[in-house]
């Protein structure tokens, strides 16, 4: 069993990727990043497609994207759809969290 | 081993047809889909429906699979029959889906063999590349961002060995949660992902921070919030009251004319990041109980004192 404590980086909202960089972290193709873009599902800085830059946050989306095309069979349009939706629901249970902690 | 119910996962009668269980299992999958779901248990129960549907969708293994026989109860001590499979021929599309060696023993003990026989071919590569990069959760404790900790993280790794066959290994992880870390950021440990292909460098491991659930304080990005009980005197005439942050005890200045869901902010004392986020105490006045008619008498000087109502907005 290893005891060596190993240090990683943080990335925080200052890290920017590439497209490079999500396709690899995330497993997937230069296409389905594009699509993402596309619909609008991730929105990166820059203008050109070689510039494209992504917040660290896309790592997150693009993952679920790609489960929720794998497992539910669910299209773009419709994951566009459902990230919006699952990021609202998230924004309202940590309100009712902190509305009612006590509460599971 | 235990005996696995695929029928009872997937919620149908054995006599069920492939239609039936194919909506069934996309009804349920949609329930348990752990990035929509927030049932308690939802990846377990989603990995479980994997499993079963797919021996099930695909008539030759449910043949197999109910070859078994109906006797077996779930979570019953089991071995599979030595002639088990014998006669059935596996054309095997079932198993394409998720064969990464995150299926129970049971299966395992099963259709392993022909799930590995399938994936195996596909996967070995001759030509040199980067190793995958890997995505793990790990919980810690708000007390964890402020100060800063080493945490140990089991990581269930697929491997392939060099017939290309898939098992998974144990590992253990000594990893540093910096201070300032908050939910839902990504710590990247290079070279912690899968080996490279051909002599190609390791993929980096990504551990995706959530906290634990904590009995007292709630989290916001890097604002951390707590509900602070108050009494009227103290909220009405102002008091200093100790207040529990995770960084230490501090006098909180409540200031006289305090209402009930008042919000306090302590500026700089939520998550020590960069910058660090405020400590935020909400007020809830408590009411106090009035047992002795010292105290009955306290309430009836306020009904002389006062001239209040707070139903005026009610009209009636």
């Amino acid at each position: 069993m290893p005891r060596e404590v190993i240090s990683g980086t943080v990335l925080d909202e200052r890290v920017t990727l590439s497209v490079v960089d999500i396709c690899q972290a995330c497993g997937c193709r230069e296409e389905w990043v594009l699509e993402l873009v596309d619909h609008g599902v991730l929105e990166p800085g820059g203008s050109r497609r070689d510039d494209w830059r992504f917040g660290v946050e896309s790592i997150t989306r693009v993952i679920t994207a790609r489960r929720l095309h794998r497992d539910l069979g669910v299209n773009v349009e419709g994951i566009a759809l459902t990230l919006e939706l699952l990021d609202e629901v998230n924004a309202l249970r940590t309100r009712i969290e902190r509305l009612s902690p006590e509460e599971d | 081993m235990e005996y696995r119910d695929y029928y009872k996962i997937m919620g149908v009668d054995r006599k069920a047809t492939q239609d039936e269980i194919k909506r069934s299992y996309r009804k349920l999958a949609r329930k348990y889909h752990p990035d929509v779901s927030k049932e308690k248990d939802a990846e377990e129960r989603f990995k479980e429906l994997g499993e079963a549907y797919a021996v099930l969708k695909d008539p030759e293994s449910r043949a197999a699979y109910d070859e078994l026989g109906s006797n077996w109860k779930a979570g019953k001590d089991f071995q599979p029959p030595p002639d088990w499979g014998a006669g059935f021929e596996f054309s095997g599309s079932g198993f394409g889906g998720d064969a990464d060696g995150r299926y129970s023993d049971f299966f395992e003990s099963l259709f392993g063999q022909h799930a590995r026989a399938q994936g195996g071919a596909a996967r070995s590569r001759q030509f040199r590349s980067r190793g995958d990069d890997h995505h793990a959760r790990v919980l810690v404790d708000l007390e964890d961002a402020y100060r800063g900790a080493t945490r140990a993280i089991n990581l269930r790794v697929p491997m392939l060995d060099e017939n290309g066959h898939v098992s998974t290994r144990e590992r253990t992880l000594n990893v540093k949660i910096p201070k300032g870390i908050r939910a839902g950021q990504r710590i990247r440990l290079s070279g912690q992902g899968s080996p490279g292909y051909g002599g190609g460098e390791s993929g980096d491991l990504f551990l995706e921070v959530a906290f634990r659930q904590h009995p007292r304080y709630t989290v916001d990005e890097r604002d951390v919030f707590m509900t602070l009980p108050v009494t009227p005197w103290e909220a009405t005439l102002g008091a200093t009251i100790k207040v529990p942050t995770p960084s230490g005890a501090v006098d909180l200045k409540v200031p006289s004319g305090s209402k009930q869901g008042s919000k306090l902010r302590l500026k700089g004392r939520g998550i020590p990041s960069d910058p660090p986020g405020d400590f935020i105490v909400e007020l809830a006045i408590a009411l106090p109980p009035a047992k002795s008619d010292k105290e009955k008498d306290a309430y009836r000087k306020m009904q002389q004192a006062f001239d209040f109502n707070p139903r005026t907005h009610l009209g009636a």
